[in-house]
C-alpha cells in the first residue's frame, strides 16, 4: 500500500463521515425556522415547543458537523500538499471567502438560537434560527464552488514561473462562482438535505404516531416534514438532471462509468439494471436530444468525434501531450535566466500542451478510468432509494390529507426505515460525484499521484486509524443521544401513552 | 510608518503586504479568542465546586464556536493567501498540526456531548477532552509560531512537479514534532499556554456574576502573572538577540545578526504595536489579580491582537522570511515567493471588505446575549445549558 491510496482512504472516510451530519443540518434548520416562524405568526406556545425539540436534536448533529468540517480543510494541506500549491491559488478562495461569510454567522447565531431564548426578544431569536440556517447554506454554495470547480476547472491559467494554476482575472472569480456544475451540485446537495431533514422529521413522528405518543406534536411535524422533504425531491430531480447534462459535457468518462457504457454512440439507452434499457433515454439525459452522441468508455480511450464535430484526441495522444507539457516546463524554467529565446520555445511548446499536462503523470492511459462497478451501483442505489423517499414523502402527505395516518401504519413504517435509506442515497450520490472522477483532484489538470504529500503510507494509516476510530466514537455517542431525546419525546404535551 | 517599501494601492506587492496583515490580525483574534480554551483549565481547579465549573463551561460554551471560526478562517485565509505555506508546513509538521486538530474535533462535540446520557465517557471524560484542548491549543499554536524564527527543516522545490513529485518535501521524520527540540520556539508555546489561561480567568471574572469563582479566577491570575511573564520575557529577549532569515531584494535568504531587533527598530510602528499591546496586557493583569475590577478582559485582548500582531510583522515584513527553512535557506518562504496572485489576492481583498460587517453582527449579538450575566440561579434554572 501506499501513501496515495491510504491518504484517497483517510478524505474519502472523512468526506462521508462529514456528509451523514451535514444533510441533516441543512434540512432540520429549515423545519426549525418554519416551526418557529409558525409560533411568532400564530402565537401559539406549542410551535415554539416543537421547535425546542427539533432543536434539541440539530444541536447534537450540528456540533459533530462543525467537528468533522474542520478536519477535510486541514487535511488538504496535510494530506495535499502539492495539490494546495499546485490550485491553492484558486482553491483556497472559496474557503476563506466561506469561512468569512458563512461560518462566523453559523456560529454567532447558533449560540443566539440556542441559548437565547430567554434573553433577546423572539424576533431577534426568529431571525437568529433562520440566519443559522442560511449560513449553513451559503457555506454549501462556497465549499461546492470549491468542489465544482474541481469537476470543471474553469477561470485559471497555468503559470509556469510559478509552477501553479492561477487565476486569469478578476473576471475569472466570476466565472469561478457561477460555475455551473458548482451551481447545480449547491441546488442538489442542499436541496437532497432537506429531504433527509424532511423524511427524518417525517420518520421520528411516525414512530410517535406508531407509539400513540405526542399525537398532536406528531401529525404537525409530519405535515411540515413531508412538505419540506417533497420540496427538496422536486428540486433534487431538477438538479439531478442538470448534474448528468454537466457529467455529459464537462466529465463524460463519470458519466460512462456510471451507465457502465463500454462503447457509446447516438441514441444510447439508458441502463436501468443490466438487461434493462429504455432506448435512448441516455442520449435524451445526456443531451436532451433523442439522437444525441454520449462517448462511452473504449470512445474516450481511443479517440471520438463529438455531438459539435470535433475530434476528442485519445488518452494515449493526450498522454504524450501531457509529458510534452512537462518537458517543456522542465526545459523553460531551466533556461529561462540563461537562454531566453530557446526558454521562449519552450514556453510557447508548453502552452500548446498545457491542457493535457495533468496527463503527462499517468502511467497508462486505463488509469483515467474510475472504478466502473462502484459508480454504477451507487447511481443506480441513489436513483432508486431517492424516488423511493419521495414516494413516501408524497404518500405522508396523502395520508394527512385523507386523514389516514391513524389506519396506514404500514406507512410509518416505511417512513421510518426511509430515514437510514436517505442517508444512504446522499452517500451514493457522493461516490457517483467522487469516485466517478477518478483518477482526478481536478478534472483533466492533477490526478491524485501527483497531488499528495511527502509523508509515508504508515503515518497517513496512524492518523486514518485515530480518526476512524474518532469517528466511530462520535458515531455511536450521536446515535444514542438522538434515541434518548427522540425516546423522551418533546415537552408539548403530556404523553398519551 | 511600517517599512513596507510603500507599494502603491493595489500593486501586487501591496496586496502581498495587505493579506500579511490580515493572516496577523486573524493570528490575534484567534490568540485573543483563545480565553475559551484557558478558561476551560480552570475546571480542574479543585476548590471551584461543580455549579461553579458548569458556570465556567456555559460561559465559555457560548463563544467557543467564535474561537473554532477563528481558526477555521485564519487556516482557510492562510491557504488562500499564501498556498505554499500551507502545503509546505501543513503537508511537514503533520503531526503538530494533526495533534492540534484532533484536540479541537474532541472539543467541538465536548460541549453538547458532556451532559447527556449515553455519551459514553461520561461528564468527566468530555471536560478532560476541553482541558486537553486548553493546553495543547496555545501550545501547539505558541510553538508554531515559534518556529517562524527558529526555522524548520524543509525543501521546496517547484521543478520537482515536472518528474511527478512532491514540491515541498520535510527533512525531519519527526514531521513537526522535531519542534519540540527547538528551545526557543517551546518557551512561545508556553508563553501562550499561560496566557490562555490568565484571558480564561479574565473572561470568568467578567462574564459570570458569582464572588466565589471571581476570588478563585483572581488567584487564578496572581499565579499565573509570574510564570507567563518569564516565559514571554525570555522569548522576546532571545528573538531580539538571535540571528534572522533576512531576505535580499533579489530574494536571496541569508542569516543576519539580531535581524528581529534591527525589524524592530526600522519599524517603529511595530515597535509602538507590541509596547502598547504589553502595556495593555499588563494593566489587565494588574486589575484581574490585584484590583476588584472585572474589566481587564477588555484590556487584554486588544493586547493580546496587538503583541501578536507584532509578532508577525517582526516575522514576514522588513525583508524578512516568515517561514524560514534551516535546511535549505533559498527554500525559505516569504510574503513574496509564498503567496497567491495578484487576481486571486485582489478578489479577496474585495471580500475582506467584508470583515468589519461581520464584526459588527458578531459584537450586537454578543452584546445582546451578555447583558445579563450567567450566574448559579441560570445553571439551576430550567433554561438551556451545557
Amino acid at each position: 500500500m501506499d501513501p496515495i491510496i491510504w491518504s484517497r482512504i483517510q478524505f474519502a472516510v472523512t468526506a462521508a463521515y462529514h456528509w451523514l451530519f451535514v444533510p441533516l443540518t441543512l434540512g432540520l434548520a429549515l423545519v426549525m425556522a418554519v416551526m418557529e416562524t409558525l409560533y411568532l405568526v400564530k402565537k401559539d406556545e406549542f410551535w415554539k415547543k416543537a421547535t425546542k425539540f427539533w432543536m434539541k436534536l440539530f444541536a447534537v448533529n450540528f456540533a459533530v458537523g462543525i467537528a468533522t468540517g474542520i478536519i477535510l480543510e486541514f487535511e488538504f494541506g496535510t494530506n495535499w500538499s502539492n495539490y494546495s500549491w499546485m490550485v491553492g491559488d484558486m482553491f483556497g478562495a472559496p474557503l476563506a471567502i466561506e469561512g468569512i461569510l458563512a461560518f462566523f454567522m453559523e456560529a454567532t447565531f447558533f449560540a443566539v438560537m440556542f441559548f437565547g431564548w430567554e434573553k433577546v426578544s423572539p424576533r431577534f431569536h426568529l431571525a437568529s434560527t433562520w440566519l443559522t440556517g442560511i449560513g449553513a447554506t451559503i457555506s454549501a454554495y462556497w465549499i461546492l464552488v470549491a468542489n465544482g470547480w474541481m469537476q470543471n476547472p474553469v477561470g485559471t491559467t497555468f503559470n509556469p514561473d510559478t509552477v501553479r494554476s492561477e487565476m486569469a482575472s478578476v473576471a475569472a472569480f466570476w466565472e469561478v462562482v457561477s460555475n455551473p456544475v458548482a451551481v447545480s451540485k449547491f441546488c442538489h446537495s442542499v436541496t437532497s438535505g432537506w429531504v433527509t431533514g424532511g423524511i427524518f422529521v417525517v420518520g421520528v413522528s411516525a414512530w410517535y404516531l406508531l407509539k400513540n405518543r405526542h399525537v398532536e406534536f406528531a401529525r404537525k411535524s409530519l405535515l411540515i416534514g413531508a412538505i419540506v422533504g417533497l420540496v427538496g425531491s422536486g428540486a433534487v430531480m431538477l438538479s439531478g438532471d442538470s448534474s448528468g447534462v454537466h457529467a455529459a459535457e464537462f466529465q463524460p468518462m463519470k458519466l460512462a462509468a456510471a451507465e457502465g457504457l463500454m462503447d457509446g454512440g447516438r441514441g444510447a439507452a439508458f441502463t436501468i439494471v443490466p438487461g434493462i434499457k429504455i432506448p435512448k433515454m441516455l442520449s435524451i439525459l445526456a443531451t436532451h436530444k433523442a439522437d444525441g452522441f454520449v462517448p462511452g468508455i473504449n470512445d474516450i480511450l481511443n479517440g471520438y468525434i463529438g455531438d459539435d464535430g470535433i475530434r476528442v484526441p485519445s488518452v494515449a495522444e493526450k498522454m504524450e501531450a501531457g509529458r510534452n507539457a512537462l518537458d517543456a516546463l522542465a526545459v523553460y524554467r531551466s533556461l529561462r535566466d540563461t537562454d531566453p529565446v530557446l526558454a521562449d520555445a519552450s514556453r510557447q511548446m508548453l502552452e500548446e500542451n498545457v491542457q493535457y499536462m495533468g496527463y503527462g503523470h499517468l502511467s497508462a492511459p486505463e488509469d483515467v478510468v474510475p472504478p466502473v462497478g462502484v459508480v454504477f451501483w451507487a447511481f443506480r442505489l441513489m436513483i432508486g432509494l431517492g424516488m423511493l423517499v419521495a414516494l413516501v414523502l408524497l404518500l405522508a402527505l396523502i395520508a394527512v390529507w385523507k386523514d389516514k395516518l391513524g389506519s396506514w401504519k404500514w406507512l410509518l413504517w416505511a417512513a421510518i426505515v426511509c430515514i437510514p435509506l436517505a442517508y444512504i442515497c446522499g452517500q451514493c450520490g457522493w461516490i457517483v460525484a467522487e469516485v466517478g472522477r477518478q483518477p482526478w483532484t481536478i478534472q483533466g489538470l492533477l490526478p491524485v499521484n501527483v497531488a499528495i504529500s511527502s509523508l509515508s503510507a504508515g503515518q497517513v494509516m496512524t492518523t486514518f486509524f485515530i480518526f476512524l476510530a474518532v469517528f466511530a466514537l462520535f458515531l455511536t455517542i450521536e446515535i444514542r443521544i438522538l434515541l434518548r431525546a427522540i425516546g423522551k419525546g418533546p415537552d408539548v404535551e403530556p404523553s398519551e401513552a | 510608518m511600517l517599512n513596507l517599501q510603500k507599494p502603491k494601492p493595489m500593486t501586487y506587492a501591496f496586496l502581498q503586504n495587505y493579506w500579511w496583515c490580515l493572516i496577523a490580525l486573524l493570528g490575534g483574534l484567534l490568540v485573543a479568542l483563545m480565553f475559551v480554551q484557558g478558561a476551560n483549565l480552570h475546571l480542574g481547579n479543585r476548590a471551584l465546586d461543580d455549579t461553579s465549573k458548569r458556570m465556567i463551561l456555559n460561559s465559555t460554551g457560548r463563544k467557543w464556536e467564535l474561537t473554532f471560526t477563528t481558526l477555521v478562517t485564519f487556516g482557510g485565509a492562510f491557504f488562500a493567501s499564501f498556498p505554499l505555506f500551507y502545503s509546505t508546513s501543513f503537508g511537514g509538521a503533520y503531526w503538530v498540526w494533526m495533534l492540534l486538530l484532533v484536540t479541537f474535533v474532541f472539543q467541538a462535540v465536548a460541549y453538547e456531548f458532556q451532559n447527556k446520557k449515553g455519551n459514553l465517557l461520561g461528564v468527566k471524560g468530555f471536560r478532560v477532552a476541553l482541558m486537553v484542548n486548553g493546553l495543547l491549543a496555545p501550545f501547539l499554536v505558541g510553538t508554531a509560531v515559534g518556529t517562524f524564527f527558529t526555522g524548520s527543516p524543509f525543501t521546496v522545490d517547484k521543478m520537482a512537479i515536472a518528474d511527478t513529485r512532491i514540491i515541498s518535501t520535510w527533512g525531519s521524520a519527526w514531521h513537526g514534532l522535531e519542534a519540540l527540540g527547538q528551545y526557543h520556539a517551546v518557551l512561545l508555546g508556553c508563553a501562550l499556554m499561560m496566557l490562555a489561561a490568565i484571558l480564561g480567568a479574565l473572561y470568568v471574572l467578567n462574564n459570570v456574576d458569582d464572588s466565589s469563582v471571581h476570588a478563585q479566577m483572581r488567584r487564578s491570575v496572581k499565579m499565573l502573572v509570574a510564570p507567563f511573564l518569564v516565559f514571554f520575557l525570555t522569548w522576546v529577549v532571545i528573538l531580539l538577540c538571535r540571528p534572522g532569515f533576512a531576505v535580499a531584494s533579489d530574494g536571496v535568504v541569508s542569516l543576519e545578526r539580531f535581524k528581529y531587533l534591527h525589524n524592530l527598530l526600522q519599524m517603529p510602528a511595530v515597535l509602538v504595536m507590541l509596547v502598547v499591546g504589553v502595556v495593555l496586557v499588563l494593566t489587565s493583569l494588574w486589575f484581574g489579580g490585584f484590583t476588584e475590577s472585572r474589566k481587564g478582559i477588555w484590556f487584554a485582548m486588544p493586547g493580546t491582537v496587538l503583541v501578536v500582531m507584532a509578532v508577525f510583522f517582526l516575522a514576514g515584513f522588513n525583508g524578512t522570511a516568515y517561514y524560514p527553512s534551516y535546511t535549505d535557506l533559498q527554500s525559505s518562504l516569504t510574503i513574496r515567493n509564498s503567496s497567491s496572485s495578484f487576481f486571486t489576492l485582489k478578489v479577496m481583498s474585495w471580500v475582506s471588505l467584508l470583515i468589519p460587517f461581520v464584526v459588527a453582527y458578531i459584537a450586537y449579538a454578543w452584546h445582546a446575549m451578555d447583558k445579563k450575566k450567567i450566574t448559579r440561579e441560570e445553571i439551576a434554572g430550567p433554561s438551556d445549558k451545557y
